[in-house]
């Protein structure tokens, strides 16, 4: 068996002291082995990224995980900008850009809106893949393969405790079985998202 | 005394009445003086003696010329120098010349003779460097092509008299006369040595000036400065200037070239402002005193009996002299426009023709009868100087200025080579240190002033260019380049200091933009009322910054307590402005600020506890009545 990944999260949540579910799902991620802990904006409260650290530390993993919650159909501000001054041209993309090539990307999201909202006759016109092109194609031009995003739905209507906790366990078990790589891209590929069917994925717990 | 005094009196009424009337008619100060010294002079209300006579006033009055070549100097950085060196030597050595060589065949055409002819040519190829300069600085041409071109030749004519003062005795047709030894230079200078003594002499005298100012005037400006005497300062420099002319005079040097090169040396260091500050209205004066002893001087006598010769001895001479210049102008590349200013400001004939003139009768290659139509023709073709420029300015640029270089000043308005900036910090203790550090990380440089000799030492050996100075003189806000300098940082951490200057700004500078720190509230609250627009309470700052890290300490997420600082910032910089409005009235001050306290506390409250997402977050369809669920 060769070398588990490396997982990383960067963590991207502007107002964490408001969240149920995604502090929850973080909670989850920190403690898991073979996956590092990144806290955006507990790190860069001012928006000032350290480029060349941020850099060091994808280079360092093999699966890197945006994990925020779904802010107007996107991530928050300060992933953009994470986004727009560490994926250097040369660096990520661009000639001589291949530093990030053959990792693995994947997006965990929360949504307010339930599952059925976002899809072509739902309250949202568009599917999750859809709305998340912006990321494929992210992970696309760094030459990265882009995994469905793992999405938790309706969280303003997850109240149950159970339920949270369920959300939370599945996530671990995703960023678990990435790091062991027991997750392979090609058989996922055409998944609306990661944790549609964990089941099917054959996941050890 | 009650002599000085009326001296003194007549000079400065003179002075006072006329220069104000010329600068309202548009003929600049130069010709305000001249006029001054020809109503007061022998030949209209003979208040004061001719040219020669009052030898005293003379003596004073040329000292301003010593003046402003070290003002020049000081302005003047010595790369800036090294640039101009083709101008001086090329320009400068060919207009000599060629000027000489034509104003002697002249002379040679209409039976002056060939001696006399040459003699004269070299005298009058010297320009006044007084007029020129102080016409073109007012009129703020200096800076221009135009100006730099002039002012290197003017500096060239400047070292030239010294070889012409030692080869005029060559051209004696007639034994020397002794009694007629007046102006001219004392005769136990340099020129009595051999060739190669006196070059030894010449380096040495430079080479000392340049230690002088390198190793020696510092410290001593150093520690005259921390006696905080302004008089005492302002007396070194004159000691400074003094000194340096009598030093050349010893050795029969120019005087203006010795403190002019004392200026160059001078240039870098942390006192310059406050020595332009200094010398600027000793120079002024002494300036205006020069003028009016020339037009004083003009002989009305000569020019009574014999007023075709003179007139068309001042046509001849400005005419050959312009067409010299215009056409080396041309030959150097320099526009029309420049080429056209370049050869009417320099056109004139100059002081140093007053001096080599005696030192020609003095030495028998003229006769008084010769000298004396070219003294009234020296004297004439100096007071029609500020007219030419005048012409120049409202008849020939108007119409050749489509090379506009010569009106505005050089269009990359970046780091000027003089030494502006367009930043001006006063105080650089711990506040403006950093502010200055700042800027100097963006390749933005600032003048910076300080009071504190000791300080500005250390910030010099760091490598900072730091002026010693007290900011809140007018004069060294002028030489620091107060008047084009767009932003006025204040540090200072005396808050009547501060605010002394804010007042002394707004009223001498309202275009600078004032940012302006206090020290505390009340500081900021005075600076608010005294129209500073950005002021910069100096802990709020750091004492948010602490507040942020302690939130952080005690739990509260990092962005969260980033913005709750941000919150309060933005509220309390409002309520600073509404509070400095109601400061004097402690009792509505008391209840407005408790009140301000209060809403701040609210707003800051209602951020922290706005609930997480309510469950219609808009993102689902809107719910159609019995799916709530709990």
């Amino acid at each position: 068996m060769t070398a588990p990944h490396r997982v990383l999260v960067l963590f991207a949540h502007p107002a964490v002291q408001k969240s149920r579910l995604n502090v929850r799902l973080a909670a989850a991620a920190c403690g898991a082995p073979g996956v590092t802990f990144h806290d955006l904006y507990e790190t860069y409260p001012d928006f000032n990224i350290d480029v060349p650290a941020e850099q060091a530390r994808l280079e360092a993993h093999e699966v890197i995980v945006l994990q925020h919650p779904f802010l107007w159909y996107s991530g928050p501000a300060l992933l953009k900008e994470w986004l727009d001054l560490v994926l250097e041209r040369g660096w990520a993309y661009g000639p001589g850009g291949d530093r990030l090539r053959g990792k693995l990307l994947l997006s965990a999201i929360t949504t307010g809106g339930a599952e059925s909202a976002y899809a072509r006759d739902g309250h949202n016109r568009f599917t999750m893949r859809e709305l998340l092109a912006p990321f494929d194609q992210t992970a696309h031009l760094c030459g990265m393969t882009y995994l469905p995003p793992f999405v938790v739905h309706g969280s303003t209507h997850l109240r149950d405790a159970a339920a949270i906790d369920a959300a939370a366990g599945d996530y671990r078990r995703v960023l678990l079985a990435l790091a062991d790589r027991r997750i392979v891209p090609g058989r996922v590929q055409g998944w609306p998202r990661l944790n549609a069917d964990l089941d099917a994925l054959d996941l050890a717990p | 005394m009650s002599d000085f005094l009326l001296t003194a009196f007549i000079y400065l009424a003179a002075a006072v009445i006329a220069v104000p009337f010329a600068k309202r008619l548009g003929l600049g100060s130069v010709l305000g003086y001249l006029i001054a010294g020809v109503v007061i002079g022998p030949h209209l209300l003979g208040l004061v003696g001719g040219h020669g006579t009052g030898t005293g006033v003379q003596d004073v009055a040329e000292f301003g010329v010593v003046m402003m070549l070290f003002l020049i100097g000081l302005e003047l950085q010595p790369s800036l120098l090294w640039r101009l060196r083709v101008t001086l030597v090329g320009l400068g050595g060919l207009q000599l010349v060629l000027t000489a060589a034509a104003v002697a065949a002249l002379g040679v055409a209409v039976g002056f003779g060939a001696k006399p002819s040459l003699a004269a040519g070299l005298v009058l190829a010297m320009s006044s460097t007084a007029i020129v300069l102080q016409s073109l600085q007012e009129k703020q041409l200096l800076k221009t092509p135009a100006g730099q071109s002039t002012f290197g030749v003017l500096l060239f004519q400047d070292v030239a008299v010294i070889p012409i003062l030692a080869f005029l005795p060559l051209l004696a047709t007639a034994p020397i006369i002794p009694g007629l030894t007046a102006g001219a230079p004392a005769d136990h200078g340099i020129s009595r040595l051999p060739g190669w003594a006196q070059a030894v002499v010449v380096l040495a005298v430079v080479g000392a000036i340049v230690a002088l100012g390198r190793f020696v005037l510092a410290p001593v400006f150093r520690i005259i400065a921390t006696t905080h005497l302004r008089e005492l300062f302002t007396a070194t420099a004159l000691l400074l200037v003094v000194g340096v002319a009598l030093l050349m005079e010893m050795v029969g040097l120019s005087p203006a070239l010795g403190t002019f090169l004392a200026g160059v040396v001078l240039a870098n260091s942390e006192y310059r402002h406050e020595l332009e500050a200094d010398i600027e209205p000793f120079k002024g004066l002494l300036l205006g005193l020069f003028f009016i002893t020339v037009g004083a001087g003009i002989d009305f006598n000569l020019l009574a009996r014999e007023p075709a010769l003179i007139a068309s001895l001042v046509v001849a001479l400005l005419a050959v002299k312009f067409l010299v210049l215009f056409g080396l102008a041309r030959a150097f590349r320099l526009a029309t426009a420049d080429g056209l200013l370049f050869g009417l400001a320099l056109a004139q004939g100059g002081e140093f023709g007053f001096v080599l003139l005696g030192y020609a009768q003095s030495h028998g290659v003229m006769t008084p009868d010769q000298a004396a139509p070219l003294v009234a023709t020296i004297a004439l073709s100096m007071a029609v100087t500020p007219l030419l420029f005048v012409f120049y300015e409202r008849a020939l640029r108007p119409r050749f200025a489509g090379a506009a270089t010569v009106s505005d000043p050089p269009p990359d308005s970046g780091p000027a080579p003089t030494g502006e900036h367009p930043v001006i910090i006063a105080g650089f203790g711990r506040f403006g240190h950093i502010v200055g550090r700042m800027l100097r990380a963006n390749q933005i440089e600032a003048t910076v002033l300080d009071h504190d000799s000791d300080q500005v030492e250390v910030l010099r050996q760091l490598g900072l260019k730091v002026h010693y100075g007290d900011a809140l003189r007018l004069e060294l806000l002028h030489a620091a380049g107060a008047a084009r300098a767009k932003v006025f940082v204040i540090t200072l951490a005396d808050r009547a200091k501060s605010l002394a200057l804010v007042a002394l700004l707004r009223q001498h500078f309202p275009r600078l933009v004032i940012l302006a720190r206090a020290v505390d509230r009340t500081h900021a609250y005075e600076l608010i009322r005294a129209g500073v627009e950005h002021v910069y309470r100096e802990t709020l700052g750091s004492s948010l910054d602490l507040g942020v890290d302690a939130l952080r300490e005690l739990g509260f997420p990092a962005y969260q307590a980033r913005r709750q600082s941000l919150i309060f910032r933005r509220y309390d910089e409002r309520a600073l402005r509404d509070l400095a409005r109601v400061h004097d009235d402690k009792s509505t001050y008391f209840t407005r600020a408790r009140q301000h306290i209060s809403n701040l506390d609210q707003i800051m409250r209602a951020d922290l506890e706005q609930l997480p997402e309510p469950e219609d977050s808009g993102w689902d369809p809107p719910p159609t009545g019995d799916t709530t669920r709990d």
